[in-house]
Protein backbone atom coordinates (compact mmCIF):
# COMPACT_ATOMS: atom_id res chain seq x y z
CA UNK A 1 0.00 0.00 0.00
CA UNK A 2 2.95 2.40 0.62
CA UNK A 3 4.58 1.69 -2.44
CA UNK A 4 0.93 2.33 -4.52
CA UNK A 5 0.99 5.76 -2.41
CA UNK A 6 4.46 6.77 -3.16
CA UNK A 7 3.98 6.07 -6.76
CA UNK A 8 0.55 7.41 -7.63
CA UNK A 9 0.63 10.97 -5.54
CA UNK A 10 2.34 13.55 -7.46
CA UNK A 11 2.74 15.68 -4.51
CA UNK A 12 4.26 15.25 -0.91
CA UNK A 13 4.40 18.12 1.20
CA UNK A 14 7.90 18.83 2.17
CA UNK A 15 8.86 17.15 4.90
CA UNK A 16 10.00 19.08 8.01
CA UNK A 17 13.65 18.46 9.52
CA UNK A 18 14.02 15.28 11.81
CA UNK A 19 12.82 13.61 8.93
CA UNK A 20 10.26 11.34 11.05
CA UNK A 21 7.72 12.85 8.00
CA UNK A 22 10.20 11.84 5.25
CA UNK A 23 7.75 9.07 4.26
CA UNK A 24 4.05 8.75 3.70
CA UNK A 25 1.06 8.02 6.63
CA UNK A 26 0.61 4.50 5.10
CA UNK A 27 4.55 3.76 5.62
CA UNK A 28 4.81 5.07 9.04
CA UNK A 29 1.41 3.04 10.15
CA UNK A 30 2.54 0.02 8.61
CA UNK A 31 5.77 0.47 10.67
CA UNK A 32 3.88 1.49 13.79
CA UNK A 33 2.12 -1.53 13.74
CA UNK A 34 5.10 -3.88 13.65
CA UNK A 35 6.34 -2.23 16.56
CA UNK A 36 2.47 -2.45 18.09
CA UNK A 37 1.67 -5.83 17.20
CA UNK A 38 3.04 -8.08 20.17
CA UNK A 39 2.00 -5.95 22.56
CA UNK A 40 -1.10 -5.53 21.17
CA UNK A 41 -1.67 -9.18 20.50
CA UNK A 42 -1.19 -10.14 24.09
CA UNK A 43 -3.33 -6.93 25.70
CA UNK A 44 -6.28 -7.62 23.22
CA UNK A 45 -6.54 -11.15 24.28
CA UNK A 46 -5.28 -11.29 27.51
CA UNK A 47 -6.93 -8.08 28.78
CA UNK A 48 -9.52 -6.60 26.73
CA UNK A 49 -11.27 -9.81 25.32
CA UNK A 50 -11.64 -11.13 29.14
CA UNK A 51 -12.79 -7.72 30.29
CA UNK A 52 -15.38 -7.54 27.28
CA UNK A 53 -16.17 -11.63 28.24
CA UNK A 54 -16.52 -10.75 32.50
CA UNK A 55 -19.33 -8.39 31.05
CA UNK A 56 -21.30 -11.03 29.25
CA UNK A 57 -20.74 -13.45 32.44
CA UNK A 58 -21.70 -11.47 34.81
CA UNK A 59 -25.52 -10.95 32.90
CA UNK A 60 -25.27 -14.90 32.79
CA UNK A 61 -25.56 -17.85 35.74
CA UNK A 62 -22.59 -19.52 34.12
CA UNK A 63 -20.83 -21.73 36.75
CA UNK A 64 -18.44 -23.34 34.45
CA UNK A 65 -20.41 -26.54 33.85
CA UNK A 66 -23.10 -26.84 31.18
CA UNK A 67 -25.29 -24.19 28.90
CA UNK A 68 -25.03 -20.57 30.80
CA UNK A 69 -28.51 -18.87 30.53
CA UNK A 70 -29.03 -14.82 30.14
CA UNK A 71 -30.96 -13.95 33.52
CA UNK A 72 -30.31 -10.30 33.07
CA UNK A 73 -29.51 -8.10 35.92
CA UNK A 74 -30.57 -10.73 38.39
CA UNK A 75 -26.38 -11.19 39.38
CA UNK A 76 -25.93 -6.81 39.78
CA UNK A 77 -29.49 -7.45 41.60
CA UNK A 78 -27.63 -9.69 44.05
CA UNK A 79 -24.63 -7.81 44.35
CA UNK A 80 -26.41 -5.16 45.11
CA UNK A 81 -28.79 -6.47 48.08
CA UNK A 82 -26.48 -9.51 49.19
CA UNK A 83 -25.86 -9.19 52.96
CA UNK A 84 -22.63 -11.09 52.48
CA UNK A 85 -21.48 -9.02 49.91
CA UNK A 86 -22.83 -5.65 51.54
CA UNK A 87 -20.47 -6.96 54.44
CA UNK A 88 -17.75 -7.84 51.97
CA UNK A 89 -17.67 -4.41 50.64
CA UNK A 90 -18.01 -2.60 54.55
CA UNK A 91 -14.98 -4.95 55.36
CA UNK A 92 -13.10 -3.33 52.48
CA UNK A 93 -13.78 0.35 53.38
CA UNK A 94 -12.84 -0.11 56.85
CA UNK A 95 -9.55 -1.88 55.90
CA UNK A 96 -9.46 0.80 52.74
CA UNK A 97 -9.57 3.30 56.37
CA UNK A 98 -7.42 2.01 58.00
CA UNK A 99 -4.71 1.48 55.76
CA UNK A 100 -4.49 4.41 53.33
CA UNK A 101 -4.17 7.22 56.02
CA UNK A 102 -1.67 4.98 57.85
CA UNK A 103 0.36 4.19 55.12
CA UNK A 104 0.62 7.75 53.13
CA UNK A 105 1.23 9.68 56.83
CA UNK A 106 4.28 6.95 58.00
CA UNK A 107 5.75 7.79 54.47
CA UNK A 108 5.12 11.60 54.72
CA UNK A 109 6.57 11.91 57.73
CA UNK A 110 9.76 9.84 57.30
CA UNK A 111 10.32 11.37 54.15
CA UNK A 112 9.73 14.92 56.05
CA UNK A 113 12.58 13.25 58.53
CA UNK A 114 15.13 12.03 56.07
CA UNK A 115 14.76 15.09 53.67
CA UNK A 116 17.00 16.90 56.64
CA UNK A 117 20.42 17.22 55.21
CA UNK A 118 22.48 17.13 58.37
CA UNK A 119 20.66 13.65 59.29
CA UNK A 120 23.50 10.94 59.80
CA UNK A 121 22.97 7.70 58.27
CA UNK A 122 20.44 8.93 55.57
CA UNK A 123 20.89 6.19 52.86
CA UNK A 124 20.99 3.22 55.59
CA UNK A 125 16.95 4.28 56.90
CA UNK A 126 16.35 4.70 53.92
CA UNK A 127 17.29 1.35 52.05
CA UNK A 128 15.88 -0.11 55.75
CA UNK A 129 12.85 1.05 55.12
CA UNK A 130 11.86 0.02 51.39
CA UNK A 131 13.06 -3.60 51.96
CA UNK A 132 9.68 -4.90 52.61
CA UNK A 133 8.66 -3.54 49.57
CA UNK A 134 10.31 -6.92 47.97
CA UNK A 135 8.87 -9.75 50.58
CA UNK A 136 5.80 -11.10 49.17
CA UNK A 137 2.38 -10.26 50.92
CA UNK A 138 2.50 -14.16 52.05
CA UNK A 139 5.73 -14.08 53.59
CA UNK A 140 5.52 -10.93 55.76
CA UNK A 141 1.58 -12.85 56.54
CA UNK A 142 3.72 -15.62 57.88
CA UNK A 143 6.36 -13.89 59.50
CA UNK A 144 3.83 -10.98 61.38
CA UNK A 145 1.59 -14.13 61.98
CA UNK A 146 4.28 -15.74 64.11
CA UNK A 147 5.25 -12.00 65.99
CA UNK A 148 2.05 -12.03 66.76
CA UNK A 149 0.85 -15.23 68.13
CA UNK A 150 -1.16 -15.56 71.21
CA UNK A 151 1.59 -18.17 72.77
CA UNK A 152 5.13 -18.19 71.29
CA UNK A 153 4.75 -14.36 69.74
CA UNK A 154 7.71 -12.02 70.09
CA UNK A 155 5.55 -8.91 70.12
CA UNK A 156 2.57 -10.53 71.81
CA UNK A 157 5.15 -11.57 74.69
CA UNK A 158 7.18 -7.46 74.67
CA UNK A 159 4.22 -5.68 74.47
CA UNK A 160 2.91 -8.09 77.34
CA UNK A 161 6.18 -7.10 79.30
CA UNK A 162 4.65 -3.28 79.17
CA UNK A 163 1.22 -3.98 80.34
CA UNK A 164 -0.70 -4.32 76.75
CA UNK A 165 -2.48 -7.29 76.08
CA UNK A 166 -2.97 -8.54 72.62
CA UNK A 167 -4.49 -12.18 73.20
CA UNK A 168 -5.12 -13.78 69.80
CA UNK A 169 -5.07 -11.33 67.38
CA UNK A 170 -6.01 -12.92 64.31
CA UNK A 171 -8.99 -14.70 66.30
CA UNK A 172 -10.45 -11.29 67.60
CA UNK A 173 -13.37 -10.23 65.24
CA UNK A 174 -12.02 -6.74 66.29
CA UNK A 175 -8.52 -6.62 65.77
CA UNK A 176 -8.06 -9.26 63.33
CA UNK A 177 -9.22 -6.38 60.56
CA UNK A 178 -6.31 -3.93 61.79
CA UNK A 179 -3.80 -6.83 61.96
CA UNK A 180 -3.83 -7.81 58.30
CA UNK A 181 -4.12 -3.64 57.03
CA UNK A 182 -1.09 -3.31 59.26
CA UNK A 183 0.82 -5.90 57.28
CA UNK A 184 0.07 -3.83 54.33
CA UNK A 185 1.02 -1.04 56.05
CA UNK A 186 4.67 -2.43 56.51
CA UNK A 187 4.72 -3.98 53.04
CA UNK A 188 3.87 -0.83 50.91
CA UNK A 189 4.92 2.30 52.70
CA UNK A 190 8.49 1.99 51.74
CA UNK A 191 6.93 2.07 47.96
CA UNK A 192 5.05 5.58 49.15
CA UNK A 193 8.62 7.28 51.01
CA UNK A 194 10.32 6.34 47.90
CA UNK A 195 7.74 8.58 45.89
CA UNK A 196 7.29 10.94 48.36
CA UNK A 197 11.53 11.66 49.16
CA UNK A 198 11.73 12.58 45.53
CA UNK A 199 8.28 14.86 45.70
CA UNK A 200 10.38 16.32 48.30
CA UNK A 201 13.93 16.57 46.32
CA UNK A 202 11.96 18.02 43.41
CA UNK A 203 11.12 21.26 45.70
CA UNK A 204 12.97 23.93 45.03
CA UNK A 205 15.33 25.68 47.76
CA UNK A 206 14.92 29.05 46.87
CA UNK A 207 11.30 28.88 47.94
CA UNK A 208 12.54 27.62 51.73
CA UNK A 209 14.79 30.65 51.91
CA UNK A 210 12.31 32.90 50.59
CA UNK A 211 10.46 31.96 53.51
CA UNK A 212 13.17 31.76 55.94
CA UNK A 213 13.44 35.67 54.85
CA UNK A 214 9.51 36.35 55.70
CA UNK A 215 10.61 34.98 59.36
CA UNK A 216 8.63 31.87 58.68
CA UNK A 217 9.59 28.89 61.18
CA UNK A 218 9.82 25.34 60.35
CA UNK A 219 6.20 24.30 61.28
CA UNK A 220 4.71 27.14 58.82
CA UNK A 221 7.27 26.34 56.52
CA UNK A 222 6.32 22.94 56.04
CA UNK A 223 2.67 24.36 56.61
CA UNK A 224 3.17 27.03 53.33
CA UNK A 225 5.76 25.78 50.61
CA UNK A 226 6.26 21.89 51.54
CA UNK A 227 2.70 20.39 51.96
CA UNK A 228 1.71 22.65 48.97
CA UNK A 229 4.28 21.95 46.79
CA UNK A 230 3.69 18.01 47.52
CA UNK A 231 -0.09 18.20 46.66
CA UNK A 232 0.58 16.64 43.18
CA UNK A 233 3.08 13.88 44.60
CA UNK A 234 0.46 13.37 47.42
CA UNK A 235 -2.77 12.81 45.26
CA UNK A 236 -0.62 10.07 42.98
CA UNK A 237 0.08 8.49 46.41
CA UNK A 238 -3.39 8.21 47.85
CA UNK A 239 -4.74 7.15 44.54
CA UNK A 240 -2.38 4.30 44.60
CA UNK A 241 -2.62 3.28 48.06
CA UNK A 242 -6.32 3.66 47.62
CA UNK A 243 -6.33 1.41 44.82
CA UNK A 244 -3.86 -1.34 46.36
CA UNK A 245 -6.38 -1.38 49.39
CA UNK A 246 -9.55 -1.96 47.22
CA UNK A 247 -7.80 -5.17 46.31
CA UNK A 248 -6.43 -6.55 49.21
CA UNK A 249 -6.34 -10.56 49.30
CA UNK A 250 -3.17 -12.06 49.41
CA UNK A 251 -1.89 -11.55 53.05
CA UNK A 252 -5.60 -11.73 54.20
CA UNK A 253 -5.99 -14.89 52.31
CA UNK A 254 -3.03 -16.23 54.77
CA UNK A 255 -3.63 -14.85 57.98
CA UNK A 256 -7.39 -15.45 58.47
CA UNK A 257 -8.60 -16.64 55.37
CA UNK A 258 -11.34 -13.96 55.82
CA UNK A 259 -12.32 -15.00 59.73
CA UNK A 260 -13.34 -14.39 62.48
CA UNK A 261 -17.10 -14.69 61.41
CA UNK A 262 -16.12 -13.46 57.77
CA UNK A 263 -14.77 -10.26 59.86
CA UNK A 264 -11.96 -9.54 57.33
CA UNK A 265 -13.73 -10.66 54.09
CA UNK A 266 -13.16 -8.25 50.99
CA UNK A 267 -14.14 -8.13 48.19
CA UNK A 268 -11.14 -9.85 46.20
CA UNK A 269 -11.31 -12.50 48.59
CA UNK A 270 -15.31 -12.78 47.64
CA UNK A 271 -14.39 -12.95 44.21
CA UNK A 272 -12.03 -15.21 44.39
CA UNK A 273 -14.18 -17.71 46.58
CA UNK A 274 -17.76 -17.04 44.32
CA UNK A 275 -15.34 -17.74 41.53
CA UNK A 276 -13.28 -20.28 42.39
CA UNK A 277 -14.49 -22.29 44.94
CA UNK A 278 -18.37 -21.90 44.42
CA UNK A 279 -18.10 -21.46 40.70
CA UNK A 280 -20.71 -19.15 41.02
CA UNK A 281 -19.00 -17.29 37.83
CA UNK A 282 -21.89 -15.06 36.68
CA UNK A 283 -22.17 -13.44 40.38
CA UNK A 284 -18.17 -13.33 40.97
CA UNK A 285 -18.36 -11.56 37.03
CA UNK A 286 -20.98 -8.83 38.31
CA UNK A 287 -18.94 -8.32 41.46
CA UNK A 288 -15.39 -7.67 39.72
CA UNK A 289 -17.50 -5.06 37.56
CA UNK A 290 -18.58 -3.16 40.65
CA UNK A 291 -14.58 -3.09 41.88
CA UNK A 292 -13.37 -2.42 38.14
CA UNK A 293 -15.92 0.52 38.29
CA UNK A 294 -14.90 1.38 41.52
CA UNK A 295 -11.46 1.62 40.72
CA UNK A 296 -12.22 3.51 37.35
CA UNK A 297 -13.92 6.15 39.67
CA UNK A 298 -10.87 6.65 42.16
CA UNK A 299 -9.02 7.28 39.02
CA UNK A 300 -10.95 9.46 37.35
CA UNK A 301 -11.10 11.12 40.28
CA UNK A 302 -7.13 11.31 40.07
CA UNK A 303 -7.46 12.57 36.54
CA UNK A 304 -9.29 15.38 37.34
CA UNK A 305 -7.32 16.45 40.27
CA UNK A 306 -4.33 15.99 38.36
CA UNK A 307 -5.63 18.17 35.86
CA UNK A 308 -6.91 20.99 37.86
CA UNK A 309 -3.83 20.99 39.59
CA UNK A 310 -1.83 21.68 36.14
CA UNK A 311 -4.21 23.88 34.86
CA UNK A 312 -3.41 25.99 38.57
CA UNK A 313 0.24 25.67 37.91
CA UNK A 314 0.29 27.04 34.30
CA UNK B 1 39.96 21.20 56.45
CA UNK B 2 41.22 19.02 58.94
CA UNK B 3 39.79 16.13 60.28
CA UNK B 4 39.11 17.38 63.23
CA UNK B 5 37.56 20.06 62.11
CA UNK B 6 35.06 18.55 60.09
CA UNK B 7 33.73 16.14 62.61
CA UNK B 8 33.46 19.53 65.07
CA UNK B 9 31.58 21.13 62.19
CA UNK B 10 29.28 17.90 62.66
CA UNK B 11 29.40 17.77 65.76
CA UNK B 12 27.75 21.87 65.61
CA UNK B 13 25.48 20.51 63.42
CA UNK B 14 23.94 18.40 65.62
CA UNK B 15 21.13 19.96 66.87
CA UNK B 16 18.83 18.06 68.90
CA UNK B 17 16.17 18.05 66.33
CA UNK B 18 18.74 15.98 64.53
CA UNK B 19 19.61 13.68 67.17
CA UNK B 20 16.13 13.51 68.17
CA UNK B 21 14.78 12.40 64.17
CA UNK B 22 17.92 10.34 64.27
CA UNK B 23 16.56 8.16 66.70
CA UNK B 24 13.20 8.02 66.24
CA UNK B 25 14.42 6.46 62.73
CA UNK B 26 16.48 3.92 64.23
CA UNK B 27 13.13 2.97 66.73
CA UNK B 28 10.98 3.14 63.13
CA UNK B 29 13.80 0.98 61.26
CA UNK B 30 14.08 -1.27 64.29
CA UNK B 31 10.36 -2.30 63.98
CA UNK B 32 10.29 -2.42 60.21
CA UNK B 33 13.43 -4.61 60.28
CA UNK B 34 12.09 -6.73 63.24
CA UNK B 35 9.90 -9.36 60.75
CA UNK B 36 13.23 -9.87 58.76
CA UNK B 37 15.01 -10.72 61.54
CA UNK B 38 12.58 -12.98 63.00
CA UNK B 39 12.58 -14.55 59.20
CA UNK B 40 16.34 -15.26 59.80
CA UNK B 41 16.67 -16.11 62.74
CA UNK B 42 13.91 -18.65 63.47
CA UNK B 43 15.04 -20.19 60.30
CA UNK B 44 17.89 -21.67 62.49
CA UNK B 45 16.60 -21.79 65.81
CA UNK B 46 15.70 -25.56 66.87
CA UNK B 47 11.88 -26.43 67.29
CA UNK B 48 12.05 -26.43 71.68
CA UNK B 49 13.42 -23.13 71.19
CA UNK B 50 10.57 -21.75 68.42
CA UNK B 51 8.03 -23.18 70.66
CA UNK B 52 9.80 -22.01 74.12
CA UNK B 53 8.11 -19.41 76.37
CA UNK B 54 9.49 -16.89 77.06
CA UNK B 55 10.15 -16.77 73.22
CA UNK B 56 13.64 -14.98 72.46
CA UNK B 57 15.00 -13.02 69.26
CA UNK B 58 18.34 -15.19 68.62
CA UNK B 59 18.97 -18.91 68.98
CA UNK B 60 20.77 -20.08 71.57
CA UNK B 61 21.76 -23.18 69.62
CA UNK B 62 21.82 -22.54 65.46
CA UNK B 63 20.26 -25.60 63.30
CA UNK B 64 19.76 -26.68 59.83
CA UNK B 65 16.82 -28.70 60.43
CA UNK B 66 14.06 -26.36 59.46
CA UNK B 67 15.67 -25.69 56.26
CA UNK B 68 16.21 -29.68 55.76
CA UNK B 69 12.72 -30.34 56.84
CA UNK B 70 10.75 -27.78 54.46
CA UNK B 71 12.90 -28.89 51.17
CA UNK B 72 11.64 -32.19 52.49
CA UNK B 73 7.85 -30.85 52.49
CA UNK B 74 7.72 -29.17 49.71
CA UNK B 75 9.53 -29.85 46.07
CA UNK B 76 11.76 -26.70 46.79
CA UNK B 77 14.55 -26.99 44.10
CA UNK B 78 11.22 -26.87 41.49
CA UNK B 79 9.21 -24.12 43.30
CA UNK B 80 12.39 -21.62 43.28
CA UNK B 81 13.15 -22.96 39.34
CA UNK B 82 9.45 -21.97 38.59
CA UNK B 83 9.62 -18.76 40.35
CA UNK B 84 12.74 -18.10 37.83
CA UNK B 85 10.77 -19.32 35.03
CA UNK B 86 7.71 -17.27 35.70
CA UNK B 87 9.23 -13.88 37.08
CA UNK B 88 12.29 -14.13 34.44
CA UNK B 89 10.20 -15.30 31.56
CA UNK B 90 7.51 -12.37 32.55
CA UNK B 91 10.37 -9.93 32.52
CA UNK B 92 11.93 -10.66 29.26
CA UNK B 93 9.18 -10.91 27.52
CA UNK B 94 7.08 -7.50 29.15
CA UNK B 95 10.76 -5.36 28.37
CA UNK B 96 11.07 -6.33 24.98
CA UNK B 97 7.13 -5.98 24.08
CA UNK B 98 6.61 -2.98 26.16
CA UNK B 99 9.85 -1.49 24.84
CA UNK B 100 8.89 -1.56 21.19
CA UNK B 101 4.95 -0.59 21.36
CA UNK B 102 6.48 2.17 23.67
CA UNK B 103 9.04 3.23 20.87
CA UNK B 104 5.81 3.41 18.31
CA UNK B 105 4.14 5.46 20.75
CA UNK B 106 6.46 8.15 21.65
CA UNK B 107 8.13 8.42 17.99
CA UNK B 108 6.24 7.15 15.16
CA UNK B 109 3.13 9.71 14.12
CA UNK B 110 0.56 7.09 12.97
CA UNK B 111 -2.89 7.54 12.63
CA UNK B 112 -4.96 6.74 15.54
CA UNK B 113 -2.14 7.40 18.09
CA UNK B 114 -3.87 9.49 20.69
CA UNK B 115 -6.92 7.03 20.69
CA UNK B 116 -4.67 4.03 21.24
CA UNK B 117 -2.74 5.67 24.21
CA UNK B 118 -5.95 6.49 25.48
CA UNK B 119 -6.84 2.95 25.37
CA UNK B 120 -3.91 2.00 26.87
CA UNK B 121 -4.10 3.91 29.80
CA UNK B 122 -7.93 2.99 30.14
CA UNK B 123 -6.71 -0.78 31.10
CA UNK B 124 -3.67 0.55 33.07
CA UNK B 125 -6.88 0.91 35.37
CA UNK B 126 -8.36 -2.77 35.75
CA UNK B 127 -7.61 -4.41 38.35
CA UNK B 128 -6.50 -7.80 37.08
CA UNK B 129 -8.65 -9.64 39.84
CA UNK B 130 -12.03 -8.05 37.47
CA UNK B 131 -10.57 -10.29 34.17
CA UNK B 132 -9.37 -13.67 35.93
CA UNK B 133 -12.05 -15.80 35.74
CA UNK B 134 -12.78 -14.87 31.84
CA UNK B 135 -8.96 -15.10 31.52
CA UNK B 136 -8.80 -18.31 33.63
CA UNK B 137 -11.96 -20.01 30.94
CA UNK B 138 -9.04 -18.99 28.13
CA UNK B 139 -6.11 -20.25 29.55
CA UNK B 140 -7.93 -23.18 30.37
CA UNK B 141 -9.87 -23.95 27.13
CA UNK B 142 -6.12 -23.58 25.25
CA UNK B 143 -4.85 -26.43 27.76
CA UNK B 144 -2.63 -24.01 29.47
CA UNK B 145 -3.53 -25.25 32.73
CA UNK B 146 -0.53 -25.93 34.68
CA UNK B 147 1.78 -24.80 32.18
CA UNK B 148 4.14 -21.98 31.81
CA UNK B 149 2.26 -20.29 29.37
CA UNK B 150 -0.53 -19.85 31.50
CA UNK B 151 1.98 -18.15 33.87
CA UNK B 152 3.79 -15.46 32.05
CA UNK B 153 1.81 -15.23 28.21
CA UNK B 154 -0.94 -13.48 29.79
CA UNK B 155 1.56 -10.68 31.39
CA UNK B 156 3.78 -11.32 28.29
CA UNK B 157 3.25 -7.12 27.81
CA UNK B 158 1.63 -4.58 29.98
CA UNK B 159 -0.43 -1.45 29.87
CA UNK B 160 1.99 0.03 32.48
CA UNK B 161 5.27 -0.72 31.38
CA UNK B 162 4.28 0.65 27.91
CA UNK B 163 3.05 3.83 29.63
CA UNK B 164 6.01 4.01 31.70
CA UNK B 165 8.67 3.60 28.74
CA UNK B 166 7.09 5.80 26.37
CA UNK B 167 7.24 8.71 29.02
CA UNK B 168 10.92 7.96 29.10
CA UNK B 169 11.61 8.04 25.85
CA UNK B 170 9.71 11.27 25.22
CA UNK B 171 12.06 12.86 27.04
CA UNK B 172 15.57 11.54 25.18
CA UNK B 173 16.88 14.04 22.58
CA UNK B 174 15.95 13.69 19.22
CA UNK B 175 18.88 14.83 17.40
CA UNK B 176 20.85 11.54 17.08
CA UNK B 177 18.24 9.71 15.96
CA UNK B 178 17.94 12.26 13.30
CA UNK B 179 21.37 11.92 12.34
CA UNK B 180 21.03 7.77 12.22
CA UNK B 181 17.96 8.14 9.77
CA UNK B 182 19.81 10.83 7.20
CA UNK B 183 22.54 7.91 7.29
CA UNK B 184 19.46 5.64 6.21
CA UNK B 185 19.28 4.01 9.39
CA UNK B 186 16.09 2.21 9.81
CA UNK B 187 13.19 2.42 12.43
CA UNK B 188 14.17 -0.50 14.06
CA UNK B 189 17.56 0.43 14.25
CA UNK B 190 17.12 3.82 15.47
CA UNK B 191 14.80 2.10 18.59
CA UNK B 192 17.72 -1.13 18.98
CA UNK B 193 21.13 1.20 18.92
CA UNK B 194 20.03 4.61 20.12
CA UNK B 195 16.57 4.26 21.86
CA UNK B 196 17.14 1.08 24.19
CA UNK B 197 20.82 2.13 24.91
CA UNK B 198 19.91 5.49 25.98
CA UNK B 199 17.31 4.08 28.13
CA UNK B 200 18.79 1.45 30.70
CA UNK B 201 18.09 2.94 33.47
CA UNK B 202 14.27 2.99 32.94
CA UNK B 203 14.29 -1.00 31.54
CA UNK B 204 16.70 -1.29 34.79
CA UNK B 205 13.67 0.14 36.82
CA UNK B 206 11.19 -1.52 35.14
CA UNK B 207 12.84 -4.89 34.76
CA UNK B 208 13.29 -5.25 38.44
CA UNK B 209 9.87 -3.96 39.39
CA UNK B 210 8.09 -6.68 37.17
CA UNK B 211 10.32 -9.34 38.60
CA UNK B 212 9.62 -8.36 42.11
CA UNK B 213 5.94 -8.22 41.33
CA UNK B 214 5.56 -11.35 39.88
CA UNK B 215 8.05 -13.38 42.13
CA UNK B 216 5.64 -11.68 44.84
CA UNK B 217 2.37 -12.47 43.40
CA UNK B 218 0.21 -14.96 45.49
CA UNK B 219 -3.20 -14.86 43.52
CA UNK B 220 -1.84 -15.33 39.88
CA UNK B 221 -0.06 -18.43 40.51
CA UNK B 222 -2.98 -19.71 42.88
CA UNK B 223 -5.25 -19.21 39.96
CA UNK B 224 -2.93 -20.76 36.77
CA UNK B 225 -1.65 -23.56 38.95
CA UNK B 226 -3.38 -26.68 40.46
CA UNK B 227 -1.04 -29.16 40.84
CA UNK B 228 2.07 -28.61 43.70
CA UNK B 229 4.71 -28.83 41.05
CA UNK B 230 4.37 -26.35 38.99
CA UNK B 231 3.52 -24.01 41.75
CA UNK B 232 5.53 -20.81 42.52
CA UNK B 233 7.53 -20.44 45.76
CA UNK B 234 5.36 -17.54 47.06
CA UNK B 235 1.87 -20.01 46.45
CA UNK B 236 4.04 -23.04 47.55
CA UNK B 237 4.46 -22.00 50.85
CA UNK B 238 0.47 -20.86 51.80
CA UNK B 239 0.37 -24.78 50.99
CA UNK B 240 1.74 -25.42 53.77
CA UNK B 241 -0.24 -23.25 56.07
CA UNK B 242 -4.48 -23.64 56.72
CA UNK B 243 -6.46 -26.17 58.00
CA UNK B 244 -4.87 -28.96 55.52
CA UNK B 245 -1.14 -27.92 56.84
CA UNK B 246 0.00 -27.45 60.50
CA UNK B 247 3.57 -26.57 60.13
CA UNK B 248 6.34 -25.97 62.71
CA UNK B 249 6.74 -21.83 62.81
CA UNK B 250 10.41 -22.68 62.73
CA UNK B 251 9.62 -24.54 59.24
CA UNK B 252 7.48 -21.55 57.75
CA UNK B 253 10.18 -19.38 58.72
CA UNK B 254 13.42 -21.25 56.65
CA UNK B 255 10.44 -21.56 53.76
CA UNK B 256 10.31 -17.59 53.99
CA UNK B 257 13.84 -17.04 54.54
CA UNK B 258 14.63 -19.02 51.02
CA UNK B 259 11.56 -17.13 49.57
CA UNK B 260 13.01 -13.54 49.97
CA UNK B 261 16.38 -14.50 49.80
CA UNK B 262 16.80 -13.88 46.23
CA UNK B 263 15.16 -10.33 46.10
CA UNK B 264 16.57 -9.35 49.39
CA UNK B 265 19.95 -9.68 47.87
CA UNK B 266 19.62 -8.73 44.69
CA UNK B 267 18.02 -5.62 46.50
CA UNK B 268 20.66 -5.16 48.24
CA UNK B 269 22.89 -4.98 45.59
CA UNK B 270 21.02 -2.70 42.79
CA UNK B 271 19.01 -0.75 45.78
CA UNK B 272 20.72 3.24 45.46
CA UNK B 273 19.93 2.71 41.26
CA UNK B 274 16.95 0.90 42.42
CA UNK B 275 15.23 3.29 44.14
CA UNK B 276 16.59 6.19 42.85
CA UNK B 277 15.66 5.40 39.25
CA UNK B 278 11.88 4.67 40.90
CA UNK B 279 12.05 7.93 42.80
CA UNK B 280 13.19 10.00 39.10
CA UNK B 281 11.87 8.16 35.82
CA UNK B 282 8.22 9.17 36.54
CA UNK B 283 7.40 5.98 38.72
CA UNK B 284 5.30 9.08 40.44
Amino acid sequence: MSAEQSTTRRYRPPAPLGGRRRDGAGSRNAKALAFLAPALVVIGLFVIWPMLSALRLSFTDASGFGREEWIGLENYRTVFTDPDVFDAVANTVWYTVLFTPTAVIAALALALLLNSPHLPFRSFFRTALFVPFVVSFAVAAFAWSYLIDPRVGLLNYWLRGLGVQMGDVLQDPDLAMPAVAFVAVWKLFGFYFVIFLAGLQDIPTSLYEAARMDGAGPWSRLRHVTLPMLSNTMAFVLVFAMIAALQAFDQIYVMTGGGPYGNTQTVVMEIYESGFRKLDIGFASALSYVLLIATLLLSLVQFVFFGRKEKDLS
Amino acid sequence: MSVAEKSRRRLRELRPSTVLATLALLAVSAIVLLPIAVIVLTAFKPVAEVNAYPPSLLPDAWTLDNLRQITADLPFARLIANSFAFAGGVTAFALVFDSLAAYALARIDFTGRRVLLVVIIATLMIPFQATLIPLYQLVSDLGWVNTYAALIAPRAADAFGIFFLRQFFLGLPRDLDAAARIDGASEFRVFRSIVLPNAVPALLTLGLFTFVNNWNDLLWPLVFTTKAEMGTITSGLTLLTGPSGIVPHGVMMAGSLIAILPLVVAFLFVQRRFIENIATTGLK
